[in-house]
C-alpha cells in the first residue's frame, strides 16, 4: 500500500511544536478557521467540537480516537493507522493541549489487534522522545495515551455507545444531548474525533488553515480519504479533494460504465448512474469515506440484503423502530425477491423507513433506511414482478 | 471443576481486576484476558470477576453476551471468522464458505468435536479492497479462495504437533 501523499510529506511534529507555541484559543482558533468538519461521517466541524470541550470546566478530560472503523466498506483508518499512526498520536496531542486533557485514549475495534503491538511500539517510542508524558518538548504540557480494544459491534463507533464500552456496559447508545463535549468518559468532558479527523488536525496546524481551505469546497474544505472496493479495477485508499464528482472518482478508480455506486457505506446513499454528476461533499453527498462500486450485472436487492442482514446484525436493540424495523425491511427485500410484494406493501415499507430515520435513537437507526429507500426510488423497474427464477 | 482450578482463575481474574484499576471499566479488559486464555467465560469465573468489581454477575453476563468477540461459550482453539459484508460477498465469500465447511465438517455457528476449531461470521473487518477476507484469531488473510482454504487450515494444524496435520477431510451432505 503506498503511503498517502498528503500525510507522508508532513514534517514529523511540526504540528505540535506549532501547537506549543500557540494558546488553547489560538489552537482553536486554527482549527475553526480551517473548516474541517469530522471525518467519521457525521461532519461536525472539529474546532466547534474542540471549543465545547474547552469550556466545560471538569477536574479531568479526555480526548478519544474513534478507531472502530465498521461501516461496510471502510478500511482508511486502518492504513492512516499502519502507515501514520504517528500523525494520528501528533494529533490526539494537540487536541489534549487545545482542550486542557492529560489523558487520550484510543479506542481500536477488536478486528485489528494485530495492529497493537505496533501502535503501542509507536506509543513507547513517543515517550522515549519525550513527545508523551510529562513535560513534552520541554514544555508543561502533560499527555498520554493508552489503547482499549474494542469488543466486536459496529454499534460502538457511534460515540456514545463507544463511550459505553469504555465504562465497562453494553454499546447502547445515550440520548444525546448531553454531548460527550460536556459529558463524556466517566461523566468528564470529552472530545471523541474519528483517526482521519485526528490526522488532518495535524496536518492543519503545521501548514495552517488557509493551505487546508485552498482545497475542497467552501463548506467542505480540505482533502478526503476513501476507501474505495467493490466493482473497479483499482480497489485502494484514495485521497481526493472534498466536492470530487461521483463520476471523476469512478475515472480515477478504474470504475466507469458502473450501474451504481453506494456513497457512505451501508447507511450511506445509492446513487444511480444517471446521478453521477453529484459532488461527494458534506453539502451534497456526505460520505465518512466508504466507496462501494456496482457494475452492470449487480443485482441491487442482493445489495440490500446484505446490508440489511448486517443491520439485523448489528442493532444495539435498544429501541424498536430499529430493532423492528430492519427486520421488517429485511422481510420486505426477500418478498421482493421472491416477487410477492405488493406495489401497496412497498409504499408502507417506504413509509416505515421514513419513520426508523425520525423516530430512532441513534445514527444506525435513522440511517439503516437509507440505501432501501435509494434503491427503491431509483431501481423500481428492477424490483417489482420478479419471478421465481431470480431467488 | 476441580478446586485447585478454581482457586487459579480466581487468583488470576483478582491480578486482573488490579491490573485494570479494580472498577467497572476494567470489566471488558478482563473479561478479553480470561477469553483470550480460557476460550470461554463461564459462570464461575462471571461470579468472580462481579465480586471483584461489586456488581451483580448478571451485569457481567449482560456484557458479555453484548459483544460478539466475547460471549460465554467455549470456542475452538482457532476461531475463523469469515466476513460476509458486501464487498467480500460480491468477491465470492459465498464459494469460501462451502469449501470451509467441507474441509471441516461443520457449519458457521459450530465448532469442530475435538475443540479446534470454530466458524463464524463476522461483519466487514476492514480489508474491503482484498476480499473475500477473514480471521483466524488475531491474524487477517485476504484474496481467500476456495482453494487456499486447505493450506490456511493446514497452517493452524501444525501448531497441533506432528502428527495432527493432513487430517482426514469429510465430505458435507
Ligand atoms: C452507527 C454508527 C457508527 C459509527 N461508526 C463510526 C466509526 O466507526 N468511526 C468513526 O470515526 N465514527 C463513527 N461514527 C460517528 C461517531 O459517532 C462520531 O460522530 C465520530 O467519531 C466523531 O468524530 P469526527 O467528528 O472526527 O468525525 C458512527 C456513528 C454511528 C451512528
Ligand atoms: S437506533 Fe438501533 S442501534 Fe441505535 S439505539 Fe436504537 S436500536 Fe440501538
Ligand atoms: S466487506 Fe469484507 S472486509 Fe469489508
Amino acid at each position: 500500500m503506498s503511503p498517502l501523499p498528503t500525510f507522508s510529506t508532513m514534517a514529523p511534529e511540526a504540528g505540535l511544536k506549532q501547537a506549543m507555541s500557540l494558546s488553547r484559543p489560538d489552537i482553536i482558533e486554527t482549527m475553526k478557521q480551517s473548516g474541517l468538519k469530522g471525518r467519521g461521517g457525521a461532519g461536525f466541524p472539529t474546532g466547534m467540537k474542540w471549543n465545547f470541550a474547552a469550556a466545560a470546566q471538569a477536574a479531568e478530560k479526555f480526548v478519544i480516537c474513534n478507531a472502530d472503523e465498521g461501516e461496510p466498506g471502510t478500511f482508511k483508518d486502518r492504513v492512516i493507522l499502519q502507515e501514520h499512526a504517528d500523525l494520528v498520536f501528533e494529533g490526539m496531542t494537540i487536541a489534549g493541549k487545545a482542550i486542557g486533557a492529560r489523558s487520550g485514549i484510543v479506542f481500536l475495534r477488536g478486528e485489528y489487534t494485530y495492529l497493537r503491538p505496533q501502535l503501542e511500539a509507536v506509543l513507547d517510542k513517543r515517550r522515549k522522545q519525550k513527545l508523551l508524558g510529562k513535560d513534552i518538548l520541554g514544555s508543561d504540557l502533560e499527555f498520554d495515551i493508552r489503547i482499549f480494544m474494542g469488543a466486536g459491534a459496529y454499534i460502538c463507533g457511534e460515540e456514545t455507545a463507544l463511550i459505553e464500552a469504555l465504562e465497562g456496559f453494553r454499546g447502547e447508545p445515550r440520548n444525546r444531548p448531553p454531548f460527550p463535549v460536556n459529558t463524556g468518559f466517566l461523566g468528564r468532558p470529552s472530545v471523541v474525533n474519528n483517526v482521519e479527523t485526528l490526522a488532518s488536525a495535524a496536518c492543519i496546524l503545521q501548514k495552517g488553515a488557509d493551505w487546508w481551505k485552498a482545497t475542497g469546497t467552501a463548506n467542505s474544505t480540505g482533502i478526503k480519504i476513501f476507501s474505495v472496493s467493490g466493482d473497479c479495477e483499482k480497489p485502494g485508499v484514495y485521497e481526493f479533494p472534498m466536492g470530487i464528482t461521483v463520476a471523476q472518482l469512478l475515472k480515477e478508480v478504474g470504475g466507469v460504465g458502473a450501474k451504481a455506486v453506494q456513497v457512505g457505506g451501508a447507511s450511506g446513499l445509492c446513487i444511480p448512474a444517471s446521478q453521477f454528476k453529484r459532488i461527494i461533499a458534506f453539502e451534497d453527498i456526505p460520505t465518512g469515506g466508504s466507496i462501494i462500486v456496482f457494475g452492470q450485472q449487480r443485482d441491487m436487492l442482493d445489495v440490500l440484503h446484505n446490508f440489511l442482514d448486517f443491520f439485523v446484525d448489528e442493532s444495539c436493540g435498544q429501541c424498536t423502530p430499529c430493532r423492528l424495523g430492519n427486520r421488517k425491511l429485511l422481510e420486505g427485500v426477500e418478498l421482493l425477491r421472491e416477487g410477492k410484494c405488493s406495489m401497496a406493501y412497498l409504499q408502507e415499507l417506504c413509509a416505515l423507513g421514513d419513520t426508523m430515520q425520525i423516530a430512532s435513537k441513534c445514527g444506525l437507526g435513522q440511517s439503516s433506511p437509507s440505501a432501501f429507500l435509494s434503491v427503491v426510488k431509483n431501481f423500481r423497474e428492477e424490483l417489482m414482478g420478479r419471478t421465481y427464477s431470480h431467488v | 471443576m476441580l478446586m485447585t482450578d478454581r482457586e487459579r482463575l480466581a487468583g488470576e481474574i483478582k491480578a486482573l481486576a488490579e491490573k485494570h484499576g479494580n472498577c467497572r471499566t476494567a470489566l471488558i479488559p478482563i473479561v478479553q484476558e480470561i477469553k483470550q486464555k480460557y476460550r470461554k467465560v463461564d459462570d464461575f469465573a462471571m461470579q468472580v470477576i462481579a465480586d471483584q468489581l461489586g456488581i451483580h454477575p448478571v451485569e457481567v453476563y449482560s456484557v458479555v453476551s453484548f459483544y460478539a468477540f466475547l460471549g460465554s461459550a467455549a470456542h475452538g482453539k482457532y476461531i475463523i471468522r469469515l466476513c460476509r459484508t458486501i464487498s467480500c460477498d460480491m468477491q465470492g465469500k459465498e464459494r469460501v464458505m462451502r469449501q470451509m465447511e467441507n474441509d471441516l465438517g461443520i457449519r458457521f455457528g459450530e465448532t469442530t468435536a475435538d475443540g479446534k476449531f470454530s466458524l463464524e461470521w463476522a461483519n466487514c473487518m476492514g480489508m474491503c479492497d482484498q476480499g473475500p477476507a477473514m480471521l483466524v484469531n488475531e491474524k487477517v488473510y485476504t484474496h481467500v479462495t476456495p482453494e487456499k482454504v486447505h493450506e490456511i487450515l493446514e497452517e493452524c494444524r501444525r501448531s497441533f504437533g506432528v502428527h495432527a496435520t493432513e487430517q482426514k477431510e469429510v465430505y458435507l451432505v
